[in-house]
């Protein structure tokens, strides 16, 4: 049985600029990392294998570099990494990067059966969070958002047990399994990799799938297959502030002005 | 009969011992190799520094080492009658102490009276003044210092029968003679002869067992203790081995056969006088960790499994582990700021920093076991090479109201290698800010690497994690040789001892220097105009940074900047130089929760003792733990801490 986690490779959001003359991102020399909640799906992965047994492989979309990612995962513990990859991926959006993910799930579920797809909540690039749900739509999967702790895995009963973050509450949902889950950071702390196991991961090669293998109509992927385009990239002016009790020395009345402000200006309601 | 009784018996326990010494040495083959032969002259130097001066003992204030010295010496010459005695056992028709030159025989005489003396003041000093710790009255103390007493009493009881007799000149010999005449003038000859013999085997049967008893005890420092001296580290704070990251390899010391015969050769050694707990910043702040006992833990270890080891067989306890007798905790392990004190008060040179941050390797190498604030501290470093994960881009920022130009070969003479703290740590990039100043007062070419500046990577070798630090070494080696860098001046200690001596390590030569070491050198030039303002900072007190003092010996520099600048000498505390309390920080104990009392706070105490108005640092850490400090003891209003380049670039016209 097969447990599934997806991560992508991003830019570390906070060392990219935008460039002020062409309002577009600077992305030379800013490293890429592993998005960081993937790294909690990972781990995650990496604990349900250690739980349950499940063989655990990570998948990606991505440039050939981000094999580097991918030979992190197996340092940590990875059974398998396959890598997406090819020209015709590029450009992709939500849309077109779950019908990747998916059908390559499909692929690895022809010959051993997935239980669970883990994916992070969001990514820091990105920032949608759509594609865990337009995976999980695509395969008919259980999907299960916001989650922050799995409960429990009946591998018999077919069901799986999380708990859901939500605002100001916590739910406990039970579903059918195979699932799809998108973890927060909360749901675990992470590992360390030993030195042996870096020293494996470094020989280790993620299989490549470009697609030749995966055989996709290039009309469903990539720019192609991409529902949404990019007309322009700014950053939005900031609208400058206003300094609320200015002169007043007691907090509460202080407190008081404010809320009253902000519900006028509907950022807060009764 | 009397021959054969005599040879069969020193035969049999001078086997005894031989079999005994052969197993412990078995036992330290079990070490890894380390070559520590090379330099025979500044090995020998050492030997005759440490051990024949007994520099440690009587140093740092220990009043009852110069009773050692006096039983050291003693015993050296009482090493003479002894192997004689041993000879006459063996051979008792052949060999006999008046065969001796009558010269030696007032030597002898007088070592014995000290070794006496020595023993008596040592026992009552047990009973009367005990050491820090419970052991120190252990039975073995008593029943080795027992052995020697009565081994006196039977040298001077045998001496004195036998010039009763007259079968012994006594010119040479006042003591024994005193002996004789008081107390044997009366015996009849034939009594006389049974005293002969009896004193004789007294003497014989403790000798055998003093002899067959050291290898047992703590006491077989007498026999390994110079060669542990011998074969001591030749650098300061000893700097640790490097690792070869080569698929199949074990790293870090987490069995005891990994350690190295110099490391097991080290917990034979240990006298258990307990300098090193006593001058221990977490010891003395009631950590678990305690230096003597992790060196005894290492022994107890060595011995329970040695023989399993021997015998191929896995080894029954583990060297880390719930702590108990034989076991070292994690906790104990991530105690150690290594500030190095232990090391440095060792009477028998022992090693203690490179075994712990052997042992913290495994733990994070093999492991991945460490604390949880480590491992976003570790995710930091790897990823962004500083400890809090900041943009390398805002490496600059310390320098946004300044003209700084970036390093170039050819053109800039040194590289001012701003360090983390200078560079992301609001408070030490003010010092950052006046060491700046300070160059370009004192017409230095200097240029930095802006945000290609990496971190040394000090932090993560003290830590363990070596695999990270071998990484981040090569890295920074490219860039500074890339850059055609030869010349350094750090801010950081940390900084200027890892790029000094841990880079060495990689064949990498720099001219590293310190900035209070430049400060100074221009001062001694006259290049700095300096006004004397010795009044706006008041009573300065003055705290050693461990990487500057003990590690590297730098303890004058700082002094004598402070003097050139305020007209007058530093405060010093109570702990100060070699034996300088530690911040707390080192060790990479910067990014971890401290239990507990804290280390900076009674540091900081330590320097309220002395009402100063300034707290005078060398080192980011040191600045940051006292600051904290002064703020936890609501002294932070009075005090000020300035680092020794502040006080500096105050002065200047
Ligand atoms: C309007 C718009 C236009 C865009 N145009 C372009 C474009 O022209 N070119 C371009 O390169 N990008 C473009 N992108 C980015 C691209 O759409 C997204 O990066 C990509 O679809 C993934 O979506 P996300 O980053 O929001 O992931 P989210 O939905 O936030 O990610 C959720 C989780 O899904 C998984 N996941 C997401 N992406 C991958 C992946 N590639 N491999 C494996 N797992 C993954 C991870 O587990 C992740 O935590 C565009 C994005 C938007 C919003
Ligand atoms: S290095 Fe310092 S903290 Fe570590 S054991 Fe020695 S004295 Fe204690
Ligand atoms: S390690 Fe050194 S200083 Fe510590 S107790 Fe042993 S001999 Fe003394």
């Amino acid at each position: 049985m097969l447990v599934i986690t997806c991560v992508k490779q991003v830019p570390d959001t906070t060392q990219v600029r935008v460039d002020p003359v062409t309002g577009t991102l600077i992305r030379d020399g800013v490293p890429f990392i592993i998005n960081p909640y993937d790294t909690h799906a990972l781990e995650e992965g990496l604990r349900l294998k250690e739980k349950y047994g499940f063989r655990t492989v990570v998948i990606s979309m991505g440039p050939p570099n981000t094999e580097v990612t991918l030979k992190k995962a197996i340092a940590l513990g990875a059974d398998e990494a396959v890598l997406l990859s090819d020209r015709a991926f590029g450009g992709a959006d939500t849309l077109a990067t779950s019908q990747v993910l998916s059908e390559a799930i499909k692929k690895l579920g022809e010959k051993e059966e997935v239980a669970i797809v883990i994916c992070g909540r969001q990514t820091i690039d990105g920032d949608t969070a759509q594609v865990g749900p337009g995976i999980a739509t695509r395969l008919g999967y259980s999907q299960l958002t916001l989650v922050d702790s799995i409960e429990s895995v009946d591998l018999k009963a077919k069901k799986i047990r999380v708990r859901r973050k939500l605002e100001g509450r916590h739910e406990i949902v039970e579903a059918k399994l195979p699932a799809m889950i998108a973890v927060l950071k909360e749901i675990n702390s992470l590992r360390y990799p030993t030195v042996p196991m870096r020293l494996m991961a470094e020989d280790s090669k993620a299989t490549l799938w470009d697609n030749k293998i995966m055989g996709l109509q290039e009309t469903t992927i990539g720019l192609k297959g991409s529902a949404t385009q990019v007309r322009k990239i700014f950053s939005p002016q900031r609208a400058s502030g206003e300094i609320i009790g200015e002169g007043l020395k007691d907090p509460k009345e202080v407190s008081r002005l404010l809320i009253d402000r902000l519900m006028e200006k509907h950022v807060l309601s009764l | 009969m009397f021959i054969y009784i005599s040879t069969i018996i020193f035969a049999v326990a001078i086997l005894l011992f031989c079999w005994s010494c052969y197993k412990r040495f078995r036992l330290l083959m079990l070490g890894k190799s380390v070559d520590r032969f090379k330099d025979f002259g500044p090995r020998l130097k050492n030997v005759i520094f440490y051990v024949f001066g007994q520099r440690c003992t009587v140093n740092h204030g220990y009043r009852f080492g110069w009773n050692h010295l006096v039983l050291f010496w003693s015993f050296m010459f009482l090493l003479i009658a002894n192997t004689e005695f041993l000879f006459e056992g063996l051979f008792p028709d052949s060999v006999s102490f008046s065969m001796l030159p009558v010269s030696l025989y007032i030597l002898i005489e007088i070592a014995s009276v000290l070794a006496l003396l020595a023993v008596c003041i040592a026992m009552l000093r047990r009973l009367a003044f005990p050491p820090s710790y419970i052991e120190a009255r252990s039975m073995d103390a008593f029943v080795i210092l027992g052995l020697i007493a009565l081994l006196m009493v039977a040298f001077f009881g045998l001496h004195a029968s036998e010039i009763a007799k007259g079968e012994l000149e006594a010119t040479f010999m006042p003591v024994s003679n005193f002996v004789a005449s008081t107390l044997f003038s009366d015996v009849k000859q034939e009594t006389l002869n049974d005293y002969i013999e009896a004193f004789w085997w007294l003497h014989a049967i403790v000798l055998l067992a003093f002899l067959n008893y050291l290898p047992y005890s703590k006491h077989m420092h007498i026999l390994t203790g110079i060669p542990n001296v011998f074969f001591k580290s030749l650098t300061k704070v000893n700097t640790q081995i490097r690792e070869d990251f080569k698929k199949g390899n074990v790293f870090g010391v987490g069995q005891i056969n990994l350690f190295t015969w110099k490391d097991l050769m080290d917990s034979y050694s240990c006298t258990e006088c307990g300098r090193c707990s006593d001058n221990c910043p977490a010891t003395n702040t009631g950590k678990s960790l305690n230096p003597r006992l992790v060196i005894h833990d290492i022994k107890a270890n060595l011995l329970k499994n040695g023989p399993f080891f021997d015998n191929k067989k896995a080894p029954v306890l583990p060297l880390i582990g719930k702590g108990g007798e034989g076991s070292v905790s994690e906790e104990v392990l991530w105690s150690c700021t290594t500030c190095g004190a232990c090391m440095e008060v060792c009477p028998v040179s022992i090693e203690h920093v490179p075994k712990i941050v052997d042992m913290r390797r495994n733990l994070v190498e093999m492991n991945a076991k460490m604390p949880g604030e480590l491992l976003t501290f570790f995710e930091s470093m790897e990823q962004r090479s500083n400890p809090w994960g900041i943009v390398p881009s805002d490496r600059v920022k310390w320098a946004t109201d300044i003209t700084v130009k970036p390093f170039e070969a050819g053109k800039t003479e040194y590289l001012f290698y701003v360090g983390c703290f200078g560079a992301f740590d609001a408070r030490s990039r003010k010092v950052s800010l006046a060491i700046s100043k300070i160059l370009d007062a004192g017409g230095i070419s200097w240029g930095i690497l802006g945000k290609d500046e990496l971190c040394c990577g000090d932090s993560m070798r003290r830590l363990g994690n070596e695999f990270v630090f071998d990484r981040m070494t090569k890295d920074n080696i490219k860039i500074l040789t890339d850059k055609g860098i030869k010349k350094i001046i750090t801010q950081c200690p940390h900084c200027f001892n890892t790029l000094k001596n841990d880079y060495r390590q990689y064949g990498l030569e720099l001219e590293v220097i310190h900035h209070t070491e430049l400060i100074n050198n221009l001062i001694k030039a006259g290049k700095l105009p300096l006004n004397v303002n010795g009044a706006d900072l008041g009573n300065v007190v003055i705290h050693d940074s461990c990487y500057l003092g003990r590690y590297n010996g730098l303890y004058d520099v700082p002094r004598e900047v402070i003097s050139s600048v305020t007209g007058r000498a530093a405060t010093e505390m109570d702990r100060c130089l070699e034996k300088s309390f530690c911040c707390g920080a080192g060790g990479g104990r910067m990014w971890m929760e401290e239990e507990g009392k804290r280390i900076n706070v009674t540091r900081v105490e330590e320097a309220l003792k002395k009402d100063p108005k300034t707290v005078c640092v060398s080192c980011p850490y040191c600045l940051t733990m006292f600051e904290d400090g002064l703020k936890s003891t609501k002294a932070d209003d009075k005090v000020q801490v300035l680092d020794v380049a502040e006080i500096v670039s105050m002065g200047l016209k």
